[in-house]
C-alpha cells in the first residue's frame, strides 16, 4: 500500500447502470467504509479527478459524455469500469439501447465485476486502480525527463556524431 | 429585465447521482424555464420479455433501479400472479411487507443524506449514511444481497426468515430509531436547514393534482394519496397515509421523516402478526391473459402490467411499468419556474428522482 502517497480524487459517472453500483460507490465514501480517511474525495469535476468510476454500460446518448469527462481528465489518469453493466452489459448485454461495455468507447484500466459491485470490490478495484495510477505518473515523468534532456543533449550531439569511430559504429 | 441565458445543469453534475439533463433558461438569477431531456439510461429492458422467461424476466425487472429493487420485483411478480390467478401465502405477503418497508427505510434515509450532501450539511450526509448501513446488514443478512436482492419470485419468496430472528430486527431498528430522532430534528429544526427549503419550491393542491404527481411529492401537497392504502396486507397492519399541506421542499422532507418512522412500526406490527405456513406455491403453466398491480414505491406509485401471448408461451407479450419519478418530472419542472438559481439543485432533489426507473 505504500503507493497511496498522494490522495487521489474520483469522479464517478453513471452510464447506464441500475443505480445499484451507483449507491455502492457512495457507500465506499461513507462512514461504514469511509475511504475519505485516506483523501480519496469524490468530486464533482473532472479537471480534478484522478480516477474515472464509471457504472453502467455506454449507449449512443451518452457514449460522448462519457469520452468527454475522460478527455477533460489530467493526465495520468486511470478509468476503473464498476460493476459488470461497465464490463460487458451484464444482465441488458440484449438489450436494444446498449451498446456494451465501457470499454468500447474509452480504454479501462481496471474491472469490477458484480452486480452490484460491493464496496469491497469496488475499494479493491480503485486500489488496484491506484497501483496503475502510480505507474503511469512514472512512466509520464520519465518521458518528460527524456523530452527535456533529448532537446539539451540535441545541440551538443551533433559533435558526437561527428566522430569518425562512431561514424562508423552507426554504419555497421 | 436581464438578458436570458441558458445554463445546462447535468448530465454530470455534483448533486446527481444520476444522469439527467436540464436546460435552465435564466433571467438574472431567476429561472424562466426548465426544459428537461432524459435518455440517458434508457436500456429498454421491458422489450426483454421476449428473450427472457416469465420467471427469468424478474432479476432484469428487479434491475430497473438499484435502490428500490425489491418493489420492482414484487410488482412484477404480483402483476404476473393476478395473470395466472395465482394466490400467495400469507407468511409469504407479509415477508414482503417487511422486506418493501425496510427498502423504503434505506431509500428514504439515503435521500436525506443526498439532500443534506445538496445542501452542503456534509456531516449530515455522513451520519445518513452511516444508519443506512444497520437497515443494509440486516438486509443482507436476510436476502444475502446489500441491494439487489432477487428474493422476490413468482408464486412467492425464495427464502424465509424465522420468527426470532424478525424479532430480533425489531430490537436492531429500535435502537438505531433514536439515532434517526437525532439527526432527523436537525433537518426538522435547524436554522440553515430551514432557510434552504421553507417556501422554496411550493406546490400548490391544485398544481399538485393536475400535473398527475405521485408519491410524498402529492402527500406534501395536501392529497392523500398512497397505493398502499388500498393494499389487505398493509390495511392489516392499520396503515395512514402521512400528509402535509404545505408543499414546499420542507413539506417533502417531513412527508419522508415521517415515514421513516412510520416504517419502523409497520416493521413491528408486521413481525407481530406474522401468520405462520409456507412461504411460496407451485407454479406451473403459462402465463395467459393480462393483469395489474400497483404498489407504493418509496418515490410514489408504481403500476406494473403483464399480458402473456394467448396461446400461453414461456414469455410474455407486454411488460410495462409506470413508475413514480416519471409521474413527478412535470411537477418538477412546474417549480423550477421562477425560482432562483441556487435552489435547482433543492428542488431537484426533493422529488427524489430515479432516474433508472424513469427510463428504464
Amino acid at each position: 500500500m505504500s503507493y497511496i502517497t498522494k490522495s487521489p480524487w474520483i469522479i464517478h459517472y453513471d452510464g447506464s447502470s441500475c443505480n445499484g453500483c451507483d449507491i455502492e460507490v457512495l457507500a465506499c465514501l461513507t462512514p461504514m467504509y469511509d475511504v475519505e480517511r485516506f483523501g480519496i474525495i469524490n468530486t464533482g469535476n473532472p479537471k480534478h479527478a484522478d480516477v474515472f468510476l464509471v457504472t453502467g454500460s455506454v449507449n449512443e446518448q451518452n457514449k460522448n459524455v462519457v469520452k468527454q469527462i475522460y478527455e477533460q481528465m489530467p493526465e495520468p489518469k486511470v478509468v476503473v469500469a464498476v460493476g459488470i453493466c461497465a464490463n460487458n452489459g451484464g444482465i441488458f448485454k440484449e438489450c436494444y439501447n446498449i451498446q456494451g461495455g465501457v470499454d468500447t468507447v474509452i480504454p479501462v484500466d481496471c474491472y469490477v465485476p458484480g452486480c452490484a459491485a460491493r464496496p469491497e470490490a469496488i475499494i479493491d478495484g480503485v486500489v488496484k486502480g491506484l497501483g496503475i495510477l502510480a505507474e503511469k505518473r512514472e512512466k509520464l515523468r520519465q518521458e518528460q525527463l527524456a523530452a527535456k534532456s533529448g532537446a539539451k543533449a540535441a545541440p551538443q550531439a551533433m559533435p558526437v556524431l561527428d566522430d569518425p569511430a562512431e561514424a562508423k559504429e552507426e554504419e555497421a | 429585465m436581464g438578458k436570458r441565458t441558458i445554463i445546462p445543469f447535468g448530465p454530470q453534475h455534483p448533486v446527481l447521482p444520476e444522469p439527467v439533463h436540464l436546460d435552465l433558461v435564466i433571467e438574472d438569477e431567476k429561472v424562466v424555464e426548465a426544459i428537461p431531456s432524459i435518455g440517458f439510461i434508457h436500456r429498454g429492458l421491458e422489450k426483454l420479455v421476449e428473450k427472457k422467461e416469465y420467471t427469468e424476466m424478474v432479476y432484469v425487472i428487479e434491475r430497473i433501479c438499484g435502490i428500490c429493487s425489491f418493489g420492482h420485483g414484487w410488482g412484477y411478480c404480483g402483476a404476473v400472479e393476478n395473470a395466472m390467478g395465482i394466490q400467495i401465502p400469507e407468511r409469504a405477503e407479509a415477508m414482503r411487507t417487511i422486506w418493501h418497508e425496510l427498502s423504503r427505510l434505506h431509500s428514504h434515509l439515503l435521500w436525506l443524506g443526498l439532500l443534506a450532501d445538496g445542501f452542503g450539511f456534509d456531516s449530515l450526509f455522513m451520519h445518513c449514511w452511516r444508519i443506512r448501513e444497520t437497515i443494509l446488514d440486516i438486509l443482507e443478512e436476510t436476502t444475502g444481497g446489500r441491494v439487489i436482492f432477487s428474493v422476490c419470485k413468482v408464486g412467492g419468496i425464495r427464502k424465509d426468515v424465522d420468527n426470532d430472528y424478525l424479532k430480533g430486527i425489531v430490537e436492531k431498528l429500535h435502537a438505531i430509531e433514536d439515532d434517526i430522532r437525532s439527526l432527523t430534528t436537525v433537518f426538522m429544526n435547524d436554522t440553515s436547514v430551514k432557510n434552504r427549503l421553507c417556501g422554496v419550491g411550493v406546490l400548490s393542491k391544485e398544481e399538485a393534482l393536475d400535473l398527475c404527481t405521485v408519491g410524498p411529492m402529492a402527500r406534501a401537497s395536501g392529497i392523500e394519496l398512497d397505493m398502499r392504502v388500498g393494499t389487505p396486507s398493509y390495511q392489516k397492519l392499520g396503515f395512514e397515509p402521512i400528509v402535509r399541506t404545505e408543499g414546499d421542499c420542507y413539506a417533502r422532507c417531513a412527508v419522508r421523516i415521517g415515514e421513516i418512522f412510520q416504517s419502523i412500526e409497520l416493521i413491528e406490527k408486521a413481525v407481530e402478526e406474522m401468520p405462520d405456513g409456507p412461504i411460496e406455491v407451485a407454479v406451473k403453466g403459462n402465463v395467459e391473459g393480462e393483469a395489474t398491480f400497483r404498489l407504493e414505491q418509496p418515490r410514489g406509485g408504481a403500476f406494473y402490467y403483464a399480458k402473456g401471448f394467448e396461446k400461453g408461451t414461456k414469455f410474455l407479450e407486454r411488460m410495462r411499468v409506470r413508475t413514480p419519478t416519471n409521474m413527478n418530472i412535470p411537477a418538477m419542472t412546474k417549480m423550477l419556474q421562477g425560482c432562483d438559481l441556487a435552489d435547482v439543485p433543492m428542488i431537484v432533489l426533493t422529488i427524489d428522482p430515479c432516474i433508472s426507473c424513469t427510463e428504464r
